[in-house]
């Protein structure tokens, strides 16, 4: 029971990491995701690394399941229990539009119209029961609903956060009847005020149940029959992981899972390295998303919308996404302005190197161009060699012509406008939470991100670049050292100064009890535990809340309750650091409590990926390829990064290849590779 | 500014890097400011501006439509300003909110900032946002029985609040003074400094970087650049000149329809807005300032050609004639709080003439009104409240598809309060919070739903008051589609149900405890021909009850019922 795996399912390929922690090995694999059931790579990728699932006592996944099923609209076919008046919310949305100009577009909901039914029943906001729920109603709608076909159901009752009592008798009495555990109830899942939010991630919640939990059904059957007995994790969209009961009690939290787990894993390499301030690049086919790190903690969102009107309200770690991709397209507006994208070739057809139909030149085109990638050693498409030729083809009828440029000159100025827009994105990301990026490492992962590092250290003026030794397969290695984590939220709605401490203890200690028993339930060991309490808190009249982090001591289990005076000081330190400033006569409001309970799991050396030490790295150099910076070519030495030893500098231009990755070190740059085989670049001058 | 050639690599470049000046100003000012208004519906604006002419250079993504074409006017009246001052200086701030030297209307306080470099003035940074309160007779500024600016709010002509880089305490005493929520008030306006400081920060350092001349250069061909990409949008419309017109249900003083009318003419790359026809000024606040039709017309220009810059080049080719004395182009003191439903108008007219020339380009009109409801009252406490809120209705149906369901308005990009938050503050409660049958304006594409709002009121009692429009009128239907229904506004008192006599606007009802307020906005109008609708589309609309039966055999006929959903 020594081996631990991670996997990460993504929309080209499935990566899997292997850790055998008696021995400090790890291997990674890579084979192509199988659609639509993602479970056939799964087994596929992990057959490729262990023998015996005897030995393996932890499998850990990172999955798109969700994130697909909902952005294709593939989830099942729902319906909705809701109070009388109020079937239409999760269709209104809160009166937005899919973009703010032109006024086209429309929104279909996950479920429609005919199969959101009505119930008499009302709780006030101050929680008290105006009208009791009708069961008979309740049990009829049920009825009605299973008639119609519907695999699952969400109840969604106004004002539930504040009294669930209602809610939580129509769901007792739809369970009853209801031939299946898919029945979501929104004070089980988000017992938080603002009910189109709360009813549209319950929704998703219950249209992503019966998708998600016999996806993760026929994982667990088939590692059980190979042998497997320890423990079946999920990554959740916060970076944490959950056990499958949970996951398919809430199948929503895995919304942006694989995303997470990169970003966990940049993290812990980054920090490992010495830069606990970090802002990562996954550069894919058709996006860039960046996340930043401080401190060594990823920030969390509250919500995200996974399309438009598809709003997730749950904590997830923060990414933004621009569309400035490999396949994002070039080209010049009718005012002769050069754009990229946010039209993109994604992967099929992908770039016109790829000789799979694109006429429009891409970023990946222009990196091809000008030989930043080797065009005999392709990692996308099916050709055994890109085609240059009609690469340059595309850039001098779409960008260069236009422009009166010449081919290179073109190429030169789709990477610059597409590493401007990078930059632009890692800029307003830091400068948005309040940090300067000069003081932060950045670190690409995915497949391209790596050729623009050098590019970020110009633009944004960061210090230092550290590309991972293994960034094709980042997102499988965090996977493997994510901690379990369980996020709660009540609201509680009441002014600072009518907050019953005792009260407030109860709903705290709910939070830990229920955490604890999630941590207890699991197979895993855990090095620590941890719990987070954070108070959503605001003046009387301001609408945005403060988050404000509240030390709460827990003794032998117990809660100590935190007085009063405890959560106005914490309030004013947060309220401060936020707006520099407090308002002497301002009347404090506590709006939720937000609890996370953590178990810490055993991470493992990442020295033990990092090559031999000495040897000489002209043995590594596999020959040189013409590469085009600036106004001319440069004779470029290609090295094979993987056998590179450990403290070894290279000075550019020099190319780093390995299967899945290649890393670009420009001219006046240098990479060095650290002791865990991450190659650390700096400009020349500041590497000594 | 220079005529130096600026090469395409570096423009493209200069002109992602200002984009995100401005945005970074947005986002400052959301993050910081106090009130609802700005923070979350986005009432706020921020941009750069040509240092003689005033003219939009960049402006930031995030703020609100309306914004992108009025700020140049508000500039402009501080250059005015400035010029009769003399003495402009690195450092000076002016502030004002007077809605004719600067449009739309009183609730937005204006900042607008002279950069200089080496010496020399650079550009102007402006940054605009809908203070909470402003004084005047209504809390909140919504007055409709107002008959000049001054029972608007407190009107602020363009005056230094900081001199040389030192604020002005005495200008800052007569604002605080001058609202009801102070507190409020010095939120948004150190949310407003912070973020003209931070965009001067950002020209520092991109000056640093580029250098004044290179960014001049870029400057002046994106304005080049925006007139090139219009010219070549218009052009490839057919030329030819085609009218519309709409109507007001009335002023709120008087009950008397008020014509809005509109010909657009296309000739080569020329495109002309001439609004001759339209109503005079009227007593009531739907009037607007010259500026505010003026910034309407882009905003109108820019929902038909999308991917245009917000940058003053784009409006080169286009010529706006407005009527002298007309409501669009009211004279101090006209009142103008009303601004929303007149420019609502605007836009449709101009949606309606552009429909006839090039259909597949334009959308059928939206619901067209804001409908400002408020309701207010005093808690058995004592404590007064006021829930005031702006509510959603149906977009018009376009060549692509049906219109979508309760969306906002074109002139906004604001959400609505979820109504478990109004609840949790005010005591009422929403009976039906749900979209609205039969409301959308059929056709091949129909047009969005409306909603129906039901609230109760909670408490002994409270006074009601709505602002909003369409009462009368319907929004209309493009290329052979039909209109929506009318904005439709109840209340309950004890001998049943009523209609304000406006139709669309009220002043104070008394409500008491159990009785309740409706409100039925109008849908979108439909696009094309009802009769060529997929009788498909029909027997779903039915099937989901976005039509009943009844209407949809009077409009569609009957041949939905053998239809396959």
């Amino acid at each position: 029971m020594s081996k631990m795996i991670g996997v990460d399912v993504g929309g080209t390929f499935t990566d899997v990491f292997l850790l055998d922690e008696t021995t400090g090995a790890a291997r990674v694999a890579k084979v192509p995701t199988t659609r639509p059931d993602q479970s056939g790579g799964f087994l596929e990728g992990i057959g490729r690394q262990v023998t015996d699932l005897a030995d393996v006592g932890a499998v850990v996944h990172g999955t798109t399941a969700g994130t697909n099923a909902l952005l294709e609209r593939k989830g099942a076919k729902i319906g909705v229990i809701t109070t009388e008046g109020l079937r239409d919310v999760l269709e209104m949305r809160r009166r937005d539009r899919p973009r703010t100009w032109g006024l086209r577009g429309n929104f279909e909901p996950v479920v429609s119209r005919d199969l959101r039914l009505e119930v008499p029943e009302r709780t006030l906001a101050d929680g008290t029961i105006r009208t009791p729920v009708d069961l008979e109603a309740v049990r009829a709608t049920a009825t009605e609903l299973l008639d119609k076909g519907c695999e699952a159901v969400a109840v969604l009752f106004a004002n539930a956060y504040a009294n669930p009592e209602n809610e939580a008798r129509a769901v007792a009495a739809v369970r009853d009847l209801w031939p299946n555990p898919h029945v979501s109830c929104s004070s089980e899942i988000l017992p938080e005020i603002r009910e189109y939010e709360r009813f549209s991630t319950t929704a998703l919640n219950a249209y992503l149940q019966p998708e998600v939990s016999g996806y993760l059904d026929r994982l667990d059957t088939a590692l059980r029959k190979g042998g497997f007995a320890g423990e079946f994790m999920i990554v959740q969209s916060n970076g944490g992981v959950m056990d499958t009961a949970t996951a398919c009690r809430l199948p929503v939290r895995t919304a942006l899972s694989g995303p997470a787990a990169g970003v966990i894993a940049a993290g812990y390499i980054a920090q490992t390295a010495g830069f606990p301030d970090v802002i990562t690049g996954d550069m894919g086919g058709t996006s860039f998303d960046v996340s930043l790190i401080a401190g060594g903690n990823s920030v969390l969102s509250p919500q995200t919308s996974i399309d438009f009107g598809m709003v997730v309200r749950t904590p997830m770690i923060e990414i933004t996404t621009i569309g400035a991709g490999g396949g994002s397209i070039a080209w010049v507006d009718k005012g002769g302005l050069l754009n990229i994208g946010p039209e993109s070739a994604g992967s099929t057809p992908g770039p016109v190197a790829y000789g799979q139909g694109n006429t429009r030149p891409t970023v990946t085109d222009a990196n091809v161009v000008l030989g930043r990638i080797d065009p005999d050693r392709p990692i996308g498409g099916k050709l055994d060699r890109l085609d240059v030729e009609a690469a340059a083809k595309a850039i001098d009828e779409h960008v260069g012509k236009p422009l009166g440029l010449g081919t290179l000159e073109a190429a030169e100025a789709i990477l610059t406008v597409a590493n401007s827009r990078m930059a632009g994105a890692i800029r307003l990301v830091s400068i948005e939470r309040g940090f300067d990026p000069k003081r932060f490492a950045f670190m690409p992962f995915g497949g391209g991100g790596a050729l623009h590092a050098g590019a970020m250290l110009n633009e944004v003026g960061i210090g230092r670049a550290i590309v991972p030794r293994y960034p094709g397969v980042t997102s499988a290695l965090g996977c493997v050292i994510a901690d379990m984590r369980q996020d709660f939220v009540q609201t509680v709605n009441t002014l600072i100064s009518a907050v019953d401490p005792a009260s407030l203890t109860e709903i705290i200690q709910r939070h830990v009890d229920d955490g604890m028993a999630l941590l207890d339930a699991a197979g895993t060991k855990f090095e620590a535990r941890e719990t987070v309490f954070e108070l959503d808190m605001a003046y009387v009249g301001q609408t945005h809340t403060v988050a404000v982090p509240l030390p709460v001591a827990i003794r032998n289990g117990k809660v100590v309750t935190p007085s009063r005076k405890e959560i106005e000081s914490a309030f004013d330190t947060a309220y401060h650091g936020t707006y520099g400033r407090l308002l002497p006569d301002g009347v404090r409001r506590l709006m939720n409590l937000r609890s996370s309970v953590i178990g810490r799991r055993p991470k493992f050396d990442l020295a033990t990926l990092a090559p031999t030490t000495g040897g000489d790295a002209e043995e590594t150099c596999t020959g040189t390829r013409r590469v085009h910076f600036g106004d001319t070519w440069h004779d470029t030495k290609i090295y094979d990064r993987l056998a590179l030893p450990v403290g070894e500098c290279i000075d550019g231009p020099a190319i780093l290849v390995q299967p899945d990755t290649t890393v670009l070190i420009e001219p006046g740059l240098t990479g060095r590779v650290d002791d865990y085989g991450n190659t650390i670049i700096t400009r020349v001058e500041e590497s000594a | 500014m220079t005529d130096q050639a600026i090469n395409p690599i570096t423009l493209a470049v200069l002109a992602g890097r200002m984009e995100q000046i401005t945005d970074e100003m947005d986002a400052t000012l959301f993050r910081a400011a106090f009130n609802p208004i700005i923070a979350e519906a986005h009432d706020a604006s921020h941009g750069l501006y040509h240092a003689a002419t005033g003219d939009t250079l960049v402006q930031g993504k995030s703020g609100l439509p309306i914004f992108v074409g009025v700020m140049s006017f508000a500039v402009r009246a501080v250059i005015e300003k400035a010029a009769a001052d003399g003495d402009l200086a690195d450092g000076d701030i002016y502030i004002f909110n007077d809605a004719h030297l600067g449009g739309t209307h009183l609730s937005d306080m204006r900042l607008v900032r002279p950069y200089f470099r080496d010496g020399r003035l650079f550009c102007y940074l402006a940054s605009v946002g809908h203070w909470h309160d402003v004084g005047g007779a209504v809390p909140g500024n919504y007055n409709p029985a107002a008959t000049e600016a001054f029972q608007e709010a407190f009107i602020l002509p363009p005056v230094r609040i900081a001199r040389k880089g030192v604020l002005q305490q005495d200008i800052i005493d007569i604002l605080m003074r001058n609202t009801r929520l102070p507190q409020s008030a010095m939120g948004d306006l150190n949310g407003q400094l912070g973020a003209l400081d931070l965009g001067t920060r950002r020209l520092d350092e991109l000056l640093d970087e580029y250098g004044a001349g290179t960014v001049s250069a870029a400057l002046d061909a994106l304005g080049d650049r925006a007139e090139t990409l219009m010219r070549s949008e218009v052009a490839a419309l057919p030329d030819g000149r085609w009218e519309a017109e709409d109507f007001l249900d009335n002023d709120g003083i008087m009950d008397t329809p008020l014509p809005i009318r509109v010909a657009l003419e296309i000739r080569g790359d020329r495109l002309t807005l001439d609004f001759a026809g339209t109503a005079a000024a009227t007593a009531g606040p739907v009037n607007i300032a010259l500026p505010t039709a003026v910034a309407c017309c882009y905003v109108a220009i820019k929902h038909i050609f999308p991917d245009l810059p917000a940058n003053a080049g784009v409006m080169r080719p286009v010529e706006i004639k407005v009527p002298d004395e007309s409501l669009l182009a009211a004279k101090f003191p006209a009142p103008v709080g009303g601004y929303t439903e007149t420019i609502l108008r605007m836009i449709d007219v101009i949606f309606s003439a552009a429909a006839k020339a090039v259909p597949e380009r334009v959308v059928a009109n939206a619901y067209g009104t804001i409908n400002a409801l408020s309701i207010a009252g005093k808690r058995a406490n004592g404590q007064p409240w006021v829930m005031f809120s702006f509510y959603g209705g149906g977009h018009g149906g376009s060549a692509e598809g049906d219109g979508l369901n309760h969306g906002n308005a074109p002139i906004s990009t604001a959400t609505i309060p979820p109504l478990e938050i109004l609840e949790a503050a005010y005591p009422v409660m929403f009976r039906q919070w749900a979209l609205r049958p039969d409301s959308a304006g059929a056709g091949t594409h129909s047009g969005g739903l409306g909603a129906t709002y039901e609230i109760e009121l909670l408490e002994e009692q409270a006074e009601a008051f709505l602002f909003g429009e369409r009462g009368r009128f319907p929004p209309k239907g493009v290329a052979g589609g039909a209109s929506a229904a009318t904005n439709v506004f109840s209340y309950e008192q004890e001998d049943g149900w009523h209609h304000p006599p406006m139709a669309s606007k009220m002043r104070g009802i008394r409500l008491k405890k159990g009785q309740r307020v409706q409100l039925m906005t109008p849908g979108g109008g439909g696009y094309g021909p009802p009769d060529k609708r997929d009788p498909a589309a029909v027997a779903r609309d039915v099937a989901q009850g976005y039509v009943s039966s009844e209407a949809a055999n009077k409009i569609y006929g009957t041949a939905w019922q053998e239809a396959e959903q």
